[in-house]
């Protein structure tokens, strides 16, 4: 990089990139430390998992080399397979539904209203608040009989629901809560795009006749795209790796019914201590993220063209 | 005509607003509710909403019945450890990251976000077993490092980047040396940006539940598995559940209250969040 620039600024091709990078390398010492902690406790369990996914590994220590063994057994395990379909159905509800709640949240906070300022806090508090705090107290209200969702049901003139008790209707309710926790990180990153819009194009528009609503489809939403992208991109990862509040409101029951991928993965790991069997499932697990996040960047970076 | 549409509108608005707010005011007031009643209230049907008398009952019995205090000082040792270490370490490296322009470094920091916290778990699980570090809180501050420096090293390699430089400069001229450009210039400067980044890796590492669920014996748990235990043992007791609960979160809940400003700059600036 240094030395291109160097070159196309046609003088001392040779000797300012090398001060330069001198000059930089002086810093190295401030991310020494750090990178030794995350060498540590970030980098080396990547590299060891995925030694540890190509061995039968036992608890105790006992460790075989099985080669590929682990992921052909991935690829043909019933189980595994239905954890990722349920997985892919979670992350759809839990992307589609935030988006379309946080743009609207996110259209209405950016304009002033009296206590805009309380409402706002008041709406970003369940990310914040602690998931397993939270997680109890959705179980609390999902109860078939003296839960207060069924009640509410009841005074509008609908049937009870099973929630997360029946297996039809446990990962629609798991998505509520989803929904529920993270929208509000939809929200802010909107807000913030919408903060940084400029306000000629809206004034063109009004000048032109334009409608509120043509305003919206026509200069907001492809302003606002790139915003929407990190937005999709975050949500996406995030759904995909749910865990906390799954785990302590179904546990991946009824049965197996909410069993996503992670669950899957921590039952492998810690309830069966198929040390090695689980390490391939985070490998895989963890390619299906990359790939994920990869195409939405793709996606990002057509947007940033277009 | 136009001041009914403009009224009519008003009204409308206003709906929306209560509606996008009601789901999380009705869950933590529900909560509250829950953990002010009788058990006989608390399983009554049609639900009682307002606690009539309040009772403290609850409250009394989560400290009585379990080792709560015990495991609200592991919480209090494991996310200050968790959030000093991060800062300590994560603040320089921030610096250092901006200065260099090491791109390839903030990859790293990015991956790190993206990798589920369960997968870091097995290999550091292992690891700690066969150190014979289990037993004690040190595996726990260690893990939610993962969480903690991360959410530090981003939040401050964005702030340092939009620091001008020409302080500093000056300061090397005058004959600092860089370490103390950094520790004099710089990170006064870098103020706000600490403080983002403090209440944030605190809160991500207080919430956690995965690794101290896995990692933590019966005297080193913190709070969020300690009340996930009482879920467990006691189906339906839902005061004191409630009560636990409540206790869990009402720090980070205070703490969003009163650094509302700063939670959402930092959030709105990096999409941080840990686990």
């Amino acid at each position: 990089m240094a030395g291109s620039a160097a070159t196309l600024d046609g003088t001392a091709a040779g000797a300012r990139p090398r001060r330069r990078q001198n000059y930089a390398r002086r810093y190295w010492w401030f991310v020494v430390p750090c990178g030794a902690v995350v060498l540590g406790t970030i980098i080396f369990p990547w590299v060891f998992t995925v030694y540890m996914s190509m061995h039968d590994f036992k608890l105790g220590g006992a460790r075989e080399w099985v080669g590929s063994a682990n992921y052909v057994k991935l690829v043909s395990d019933e189980r595994f397979l239905l954890s990722i379909m349920r997985t892919l159905y979670f992350t759809g509800l839990s992307v589609v539904i935030p988006m379309v709640l946080g743009l609207l949240a996110a259209l209405a906070f950016a304009r002033k209203f009296p206590l805009r300022g309380l409402a706002r806090t008041i709406f970003i508090l369940p990310m914040m608040a602690t998931p397993v705090a939270v997680a109890l107290v959705w179980t609390m209200m999902f109860h078939p009989q003296l839960g207060v969702l069924n009640w509410l049901l009841q005074q509008v003139g609908l049937p009870p629901s099973m929630w997360v008790y029946s297996p039809e209707t446990v990962i629609p309710t798991l998505v509520m809560v989803e929904v529920w926790h993270w929208t509000p990180l939809v929200m802010l990153i909107l807000l913030g795009g919408l903060a940084s819009l400029p306000i000629d194009p809206y004034e063109a528009a009004k000048i032109d006749g334009a409608t509120p609503w043509q305003a919206f489809w026509h200069i907001t939403l492809p302003l606002l795209a790139p915003f929407l992208v990190v937005a999709l991109i975050i949500r996406t990862i995030d759904a995909l790796k749910a865990f906390d509040t799954i785990y302590v409101i179904t546990q991946g029951g009824p049965g197996t019914a909410s069993e996503t991928i992670n669950i899957f993965l921590y039952l492998q790991a810690f309830a069966y201590y198929n040390l090695g069997y689980a390490s391939a499932v985070v490998v895989v697990f963890f390619a299906i993220i990359i790939l994920l996040a990869m195409v939405l960047l793709w996606t990002r970076a057509r947007v940033k063209d277009a | 005509m136009r001041k009914v549409k403009r009224i009519a509108w008003n009204i409308g608005f206003g709906f929306g607003v209560v509606m996008l707010v009601a789901p999380a005011i009705t869950v933590f007031l529900w909560m509250l509710s829950l953990s002010l009643k009788t058990e006989l209230d608390n399983t009554d049907y049609p639900p009682v909403f307002i606690p009539n008398p309040p009772v403290m009952d609850n409250f009394v019995q989560v400290f009585e019945r379990n080792n709560f205090l015990k495991y609200a000082i592991n919480s209090v040792i494991v996310s200050f450890s968790a959030t000093g270490l991060a800062i300590l370490l994560g603040v320089p490296a921030g610096y250092g990251i901006a200065k260099m322009k090491a791109t390839k470094a903030a990859v790293v920091i990015l991956i790190a976000r993206i990798t589920p916290g369960l997968s870091y778990l097995i290999p550091l699980f292992l690891l700690f077993q066969w150190i014979g570090l289990t037993g004690t809180l040190a595996p726990i501050v260690i893990t939610h490092l993962v969480i903690t420096v991360p959410i530090v090293v981003w939040i401050m390699m964005g702030f340092f980047e939009g620091l001008p430089a020409e302080l500093e400069e000056a300061a090397l001229v005058d004959g600092a040396t860089i370490w103390q450009a950094f520790r004099h210039v710089a990170m006064p400067l870098a103020k706000p940006g600490i403080t983002v980044a403090t209440i944030l890796a605190f809160i991500f590492s207080w919430n956690n539940f995965i690794f101290a669920m896995v990692l933590a014996g019966r005297e080193t748990r913190t709070l969020p598995v300690a009340v996930n235990n009482m879920l467990t043992f006691e189906q339906i007791s839902w005061g004191p559940l409630s009560a636990a609960a409540l206790l869990v979160t009402a720090p980070v809940l205070l703490l969003t209250l009163l650094a509302q400003k700063q939670i959402v700059a930092g959030l709105t600036a990096g999409g941080v969040k840990g686990g």
